[in-house]
């Protein structure tokens, strides 16, 4: 009887939160190391914001969507050719990547028979980490040298070749998510294989294939050094496909380490748009998630 | 007449009944091993027949066979004849689409399409070449799976936001909008709770008046409920020591039931394993 009372004050004195308890301790310290960590690591998101924010916002004007990069020593001017150019260089990118990165990733998830989709996919990850100054000689060999020009179209190529796995790996993924057994169900229904993946599994994996398209256009908006050496840059408006183009990351490259102070200023107001640019792909990115089904 | 008829049911019902499929000595690989041995069986037309038995037995493995999804599954190989109206469907001149367009399919998981309700039915529908009024034939073919009340309207929403119980009464609407000869359904009920599995069996009596229904269950008493036929399968170890499955006993449900002629039969029905 007595050691029954005992054991029941034993245990009712132990429920009571303690602060110094060893284990409270260790737990609060962990908390609030975790916690600083994390500061950490988003501290050089925020300091590269805030900086790009600070010195791009006071160029951030009409103009600079408007009017052509000044030279030296001039004053004002924009880089809305550099906007436009980089734009239609992520769209020939996109026109050749997307169409060849969702059809391989149908092939490698729907029809191809495993060992040759293990090796499909290896080879896949080894492009992406392939660096982009390396497919920018590429793109400079294979198209530049041969077409003894630099061009809008060699500067999409290369940026097609740095788009391509990411959407091939993506799709992919978004392919083998959706369920075996809805594809039994559509093939069920006397439907064939090209009905199935065209009205049903694509459909459904959409979402994720809008997110990893996004990711891999924002990814080739703000990449510089394959674009040095296929486009090029010029200081006037984009002038076809097979023409030097300019483009808001080698304006950047051109102009942030110059001495004169206005184009300098440019450079900044370009970080500032290829920012937002990456911001708002990424904003679509999320908003086709949230659209996903499975 | 009872007598002889319980003596003697399979060649009966054989003789007074239509058959609409038979499997002539089906085997089923998976990669090299046998998971399904030689089995003879025949579906009769209009008709529910079960099939029971335990886990890895091959009933889902034969059922498959009955409009050739198993094509789908890498490594598997059907030799032997499945017979549907004098035509082998395993022969090479068979096309496996248009048999499932005529063999319909519900399976174990309730799998709608992610698309709306209305077009869980129409979509099937459309890429078979149906040309009539599609709202006529959703409209009948949710009624037919007593589920048109319970969506009516709603037939935009998503199918997958209804419940797991709804889910599989419109996954049977789709299976039924094609008009099939024969709907195999594959444990409908194994994951709906029992209110929306008596619903369930109530669709099946319903159906079968229109179409010959086969139907894997893990549950016997489900299977007394629903079917006029019941086929018990069992796996044994083999010489590999891989086990495979093989028809044991097929006969009238109440034979199965109440006078079954296989010892195993006796013990599973009586409820001693599996």
């Amino acid at each position: 009887m007595s050691s029954t009372t005992y054991n029941q004050q034993d245990n009712l004195s132990n429920l009571e939160a303690s602060n110094s308890r060893p284990r409270t301790i260790i737990g609060t310290l962990l908390t609030v190391l975790a916690f600083t960590l994390l500061g950490v690591a988003l501290l050089p998101l925020g300091l590269v914001i805030a900086y790009v924010i600070i010195k791009g916002a006071n160029r951030l004007n009409l103009s600079l969507f408007t009017e052509l990069p000044p030279a030296a020593f001039q004053e004002g001017g924009g880089v809305a050719n550099a906007i436009v150019g980089t734009l239609i260089l992520v769209g020939i990118a996109a026109i050749i990547s997307i169409p060849i990165g969702v059809l391989a990733a149908v092939y490698l998830s729907e029809f191809a028979p495993k060992r040759v989709a293990r090796w499909i996919r290896f080879a896949t990850n080894v492009l992406s980490g392939v660096p982009s100054i390396i497919v920018g000689i590429f793109a400079y060999g294979v198209i530049v040298l041969r077409t003894d020009s630099f061009s809008a179209f060699a500067g999409g190529f290369a940026l097609a070749i740095l788009m391509l796995p990411i959407i091939v790996r993506t799709t992919d993924e978004a392919l083998q998510i959706v369920p075996q057994e809805v594809r039994w169900a559509s093939v069920g229904v006397g439907a064939s294989n090209f009905h199935t993946v065209l009205k049903i599994v694509l459909p459904a994996a959409l979402p994720a294939i809008v997110t990893g398209t996004s990711l891999a256009i924002a990814r080739a908006a703000g990449e510089t050094a394959p674009l040095i050496f296929t486009a090029l840059f010029t200081q006037f408006w984009p002038n076809g496909l097979f023409e030097p183009i300019p483009s808001l990351s080698v304006l950047i490259y051109n102009y942030a380490t110059v001495p004169y102070d206005n184009q300098r200023e440019l450079a900044w107001a370009a970080s500032l748009l290829l920012v937002l640019l990456i911001l708002l792909a990424s904003v679509i990115s999320r908003w086709a998630t949230r659209k996903s089904v499975y | 007449m009872p007598t002889q008829e319980q003596q003697n049911s399979r060649s009966q019902t054989s003789q007074k009944e239509e058959m609409i499929l038979k499997a002539e000595d089906v085997t089923v690989y998976y990669d090299d091993f046998a998971a399904l041995r030689g089995v003879y069986m025949d579906i009769p037309r209009n008709q529910v027949t079960a099939l029971i038995g335990p886990s890895g037995c091959g009933k889902s493995t034969l059922l498959r066979c009955f409009n050739r999804l198993n094509d789908l599954i890498d490594g598997c190989r059907v030799e032997g004849k499945v017979i549907y109206r004098d035509k082998n469907l395993y022969s090479d001149n068979i096309d496996a689409v248009e048999v499932r367009r005529r063999i319909g399919m519900v399976f174990q998981k309730p799998n709608p399409f992610p698309k709306s309700i209305y077009e869980n039915i129409a979509y099937g529908a459309r890429i078979n070449g149906y040309k009539d009024n599609m709202d006529d034939l959703v409209e009948k073919s949710l009624r037919q799976a007593a589920i048109w009340d319970e969506v009516k309207d709603k037939l935009k929403q998503n199918g997958l936001s209804l419940s797991g119980g709804q889910q599989q009464r419109l996954c049977i609407a789709r299976a039924v909008a094609l008009k099939p000869d024969v709907v195999l359904m594959d444990e409908p009920c194994s994951s709906l709770d029992p209110v929306s599995t008596s619903k369930v069996e109530d669709l099946i009596h319903e159906l079968k008046e229109e179409y010959t229904i086969v139907i894997v269950t893990h549950n016997m008493q489900q299977a007394s409920r629903v079917a006029d036929m019941t086929a018990f399968f069992n796996a044994e170890e083999g010489e590999s020591g891989n086990r495979f499955g093989y028809l044991v006993e097929y006969d009238r449900t109440e034979d199965i039931f109440e006078n079954p002629q296989e010892e195993s039969t006796k013990s599973y029905v009586g409820g001693h394993f599996g």
